[in-house]
This record gives C-alpha cells, structure tokens and sequence, in this order.
C-alpha cells in the first residue's frame, strides 16, 4: 500500500511534468540560451575555443555543457520544493496528508517524483547540447553519468523539500534560490576551471557538495576531473544522505 | 467522541475544552459564527493538527495514539478547496483510491459510481481547472467518499455558493447519509443548513460548545413565538415590557424588538395596547416561529453573521481567495 502511493505520487509528477508544455519548451530553449549565447561568445575569449582542464585541452563549449547539465539538476531538483509550497498554498497537501498513507512514503514519493522529472530535464538538455555539437558520454560511460545525475538530483529535491517544509509562501522561493542555489552554481566551477581560481575561491569550493557533483560528471563526459572520481562520488553521496535525513526530518515536522 | 479537547494558538484559544458525542449514522452540524472554532475542531480530528490537550476517539481510534487508522476511517472535505486543477476529475479520485490502497478494478468502478451521485458523469475526464464552483465542491465530496470512509466531515460545505447549488449539495449530503450510512459532521455558519440538514446542532461560540441538542428541540427551548416590534426606542422600553407576563425574553436587535411570547397571534393585540397606553408609537409589526439564529442570539446576545461587517469580511475573504489562485 505504501508502495503504491508512493508511485501514485510520483505519477503525479510526472503527469504535471509532461503537460506542461511550456516547462518541456523552457528546459529546450534555456541550454540554447546558457551554451549558444554564452558559450559560444566566452569560447571565442580562448584560443582555438579551446580551454585547459585537469591536464587536458577540451572544447569550452563541452567544459561548459556539463556544467550546464548540472546546473539544470541543481535548479530543477532544488524546484520541486516549490511544487510542494503550490501543494500547500492550493491545499492540495492536506489531501495528501489526511490520507492513511505514512509521511515518510509522502517524502519518498516527492523525492522521487522531483528527481525524476530533474533527470529527465537533464537528459533533454543533453540532446539539445549535441544538437549544438556539444560531445556526449561514451556509451560505456553512460551508466557513470546517470549515476552521477540520480545522486545530485536526490540530493537537491531533498534540499528543495527541505526549504519547502519551512516555508509556507512560493513567492518565497526565488529568495531561496537566489541566497542559496545561486552561490552554490558559481562556486561549483561550472562555468570556469576551479584549478586556475584564486585560492579563497577554491576553498569555499571544497565546501560545495555541487563542486564535487559538476567534476564527477566531467569525469563520465569528458574523460578528466580534478578530484579523483571516488571522491567526487563519496563526497557527494554523503550530501546526499544528510540531504535526504535532513529534508525527511523537516518533512515530518512540517504543519499546514 | 471528544474528551477536554483544547487547542490554543500562542493565548488564543481557538477550541477550549469540548466534549463531544457523536452516534454512528448521526448527521450533526456544529453551527458557530466565523472564528468560533469549527475548522481548528475538524483539523483536530483528522489528525492534521495536534490538540493542546485533551483527547478524541473516531470510531475508536485515538486521533492521536493511531493517526493512521483514523485516517483510514475518515473522509474529510475541507473549507477550502484542495483539489489539483491540473488533474482531471476522474484523476482525482484515482490519486485519492490510490493513496487509500485500492486496486484498480474497485477504484473504477467507485469513480463511477460517486460521478453519477454527485452529478458529473459526463464531465468526468475534464480537466479540474474548468469547473465551476459548485462542481468543485461536488467532486470534493465525491472524492472524500471513494474510500468508503465511516466517519464525513464537511467544513462549511457550501461557503459561498448560489442557493441552488447549496440545495443540490444538501440533497446529496442528505442522501449519502441515508444511502451510504455515513456518519457525518458539518460545520456552517448558514443556521437554515444546520436546521435544514442535522439530525443534531451544537452551537459553538469562542471555542466552547454553548448548546446541543435537535434543531427542533432547541428552537422549542424558546418557547414560543417572536413577535418584531418596530418602535422609535427599543432600548428604553425593554425594562418595561421585561415586566409583562406576557412576555418570556426580550432584546434588542439591530433596532428592533424581539419579543418571545408563548403565543404569537395572540400576542399581538395586546403588546400594541400595551405600548400604547404607555404612549409608545408602534412602527410596525412582525412574527415569526423562531429560527436556530435567535437561539443563538438567546445564548450570545450576538447574531450569527452580523450583516454588514462580517458579510462584508467574507466576501472579502472569498476574494483573497479567487485572487490567491
């Protein structure tokens, strides 16, 4: 039973996700914007349109992919909490929080549901990006870069849920993005290599579990990372973990 | 049903001390005046706010000790509205079956079933963002049905509605209690749904239970009839007529007299006499059978809804609402 309303929640998320039309067309056109704008005006700032990281000479436009990857996964995990702020606003979460069914399955099914939808956003903009020429992971490396994908985008759903408990206002949210998930993008090395960054910057960086999250999937990509890939992925993991007990904990406590 | 049960927030205390009991099958109305405490009372008792103190069983289940099994007994339909817009009807109802663990072929079949009561057969597979009001409230209360739940509890059902979407909504309430034997608990400020619909009424005001008993009864612990007198100066006559034996209570509401007497139509002639051999100017005259808004007044000296200001108040709420959307 608490199985299927797990799945009944996360079926709902799903349904939300692929009617929305204008949310699929936004996931399209946002990674046109990042790596076609930006990406292609930065590239021509380095010779060749060529960059250096972790000891190779890489694309810019596919350092800049996988960045951009991640930072759709941040974004759009960390997103599904707003989902939830609706849930409250328009009482559909007391729907769900009548009904016999436990808060943690309630919590598993929201994270699950948020992390799902992330991961498909993800994949998209990696079919968008190779429609611009940005390279795709080896094929062997494909089970690396979903793996990488799920964690990260686990994490931050449980992250968003997390804000989500406490908050009661979606207008509060894009505050929560800003002061929070903003800070975490620039200082994840998405954008720029963390390697040739002053030192300060590269030791707040340490203290990003995103940091870790955007050099494991250069790793799957791109074939390089800074860090060894154990621990890009232990690193993370263990975000992960406290992520999910930290949200579940609040999830529990929360009062509508 | 419910022992001491109190919930205050901060100092407010919003229910304060009810004992409740309610018998299996009963309709019964809990009819208060805005803020007396009826939503924080239904919150209480489907497990979705904790109480402060005191306790309460729903079909034996402490709501407390074995939230899950009162949840399981229970349908609510709260005040306001919480379904998905972006679900169709019909989708609705599956998410809720489902979250209650019923296989496929059942939730179907009671989809179908509950459609047809409640009249939505045929807009059914419609997205939720295309009804209107009162198919809203209908699906709600279909929804809180699905499970086959034993225990209904409605708040305020037909806050803001026509009349005649409020009469529909009455008759399905009606039938569900005699066709689904379903025990079910309203709360309204609307006096004529409370008379109209309860087997039972419990007035509440400030948090407390202030009567309970069969509209009828209660309406009959007025004794009598009330007699409007419409005179240039209520307040100045009231100690006056108190000492009539004619009459049993007397206020003044809104500028007029409310006279309780055991009689009406025999009343009449001689209150205007009265009045007059005092020197007093009658305006106008009015009777009426008692209604369960002059029990109230006889209990709080208040009216349910004072016009103008809490009229006012709610139409201001339903607005936040539609603009909250």
């Amino acid at each position: 039973m608490e199985a299927q309303a797990i799945y009944t929640l996360w079926l709902r998320d799903i349904k939300w996700f692929v009617r929305d039309r204008v949310r699929v067309l936004v996931t399209f056109v946002q990674p046109f914007m990042w790596l076609g704008l930006i990406g292609f005006g930065m590239s021509g700032m380095f010779p060749g349109g060529k960059t250096n990281f972790a000891g190779m000479r890489i694309d810019f436009l596919d350092f800049m992919g996988t960045g951009i990857l991640g930072m759709t996964l941040l974004f759009s995990g960390t997103f599904a909490g707003i989902a939830v702020l609706w849930d409250k606003q328009f009482g559909f979460m007391k729907e769900i929080l009548v009904s016999p069914v436990s808060r943690l399955s309630v919590m598993i099914g929201k994270v699950l549901g948020g992390a799902t939808v992330a991961i498909l956003q993800g994949l998209l903009i990696l079919c968008a990006a190779a429609a611009m020429g940005v390279t795709l992971p080896e094929p062997t490396r494909i089970p690396l870069t979903i793996g990488f994908m799920i964690v990260i985008a686990v994490a931050f759903v449980s992250v968003g849920l997390a804000f989500a408990s406490r908050l009661s206002d979606p207008q509060a949210f894009p505050l929560v993005m800003n002061f929070f998930i903003m800070p975490l993008f620039f200082l994840s090395g998405a954008l720029f290599t963390l390697d040739t960054a002053p030192g300060w910057l590269q030791a707040l960086a340490y203290f990003n579990p995103m940091t870790y999250g955007i050099d494991g999937l250069r790793f799957a990509i791109l074939g390089g990372s800074l860090f060894p890939v154990w621990l890009d992925f232990g690193a993370l993991l263990a975000f992960a973990v406290v992520a999910v007990l930290l949200g579940g904990y609040l999830f529990r406590k929360m009062t509508i | 049903m419910t022992e001491n049960l109190t919930r205050k927030f901060n100092e407010l205390v919003a229910v304060d001390h009810v004992n409740l009991e309610i018998k299996r099958g009963e309709l019964f109305g809990l009819l208060g005046p805005n803020g007396a405490g009826k939503t924080t009372l239904i919150n209480m008792l489907c497990t979705i706010l904790p109480p402060t103190e005191g306790s309460a069983k729903i079909w034996g289940h402490d709501v407390v000790k074995e939230p899950d099994d009162v949840r399981r007994s229970i349908g609510v339909v709260f005040q306001d509205p919480t379904l998905d817009d972006r679900l169709t009807g019909r989708e609705n109802l599956d998410f809720h079956a489902r979250m209650y663990g019923m296989p496929k072929e059942v939730r179907r079949q009671r989809a179908d079933e509950l459609l047809e009561l409640v009249g939505l057969e045929r807009q059914g597979d419609d997205l939720v963002r295309t009804y209107s009001g009162g198919m809203r409230r209908r699906l709600e209360i279909a929804r809180g049905l699905m499970h086959h739940p034993k225990v209904l509890f409605l708040d305020e059902p037909t806050l803001g509605l026509d009349p005649q979407t409020r009469r529909a909504i009455w008759d399905y309430i009606q039938k569900l209690n005699r066709k689904e034997d379903i025990t079910i608990l309203l709360t309204t400020h609307y006096m004529e749904e409370a008379d109209y619909l309860c087997d039972r009424v419990g007035i509440i005001d400030g948090g407390k239970i202030i009567a309970l008993d069969r509209p009828s009864k209660l309406k009959a612990r007025l004794k009598g009839d009330i007699v409007t007198l419409e005179v240039p100066n209520p307040e100045r006559l009231v100690g006056t007529l108190r000492e009539s034996e004619l009459v049993n209570r007397i206020e003044v509401v809104n500028g007029f007299l409310h006279v309780g007497v055991r009689d009406g139509e025999s009343a009449i002639p001689k209150l205007v006499r009265l009045l007059e051999r005092k020197g007093e100017k009658v305006q106008s005259v009015g009777l009426r059978r008692p209604t369960l808004e002059d029990v109230f007044i006889s209990y709080t000296g208040r009216r349910i809804r004072e016009e103008g200001e809490a009229g006012a108040k709610e139409r201001m709420r339903l607005r936040m609402r539609a603009r909250r959307r």
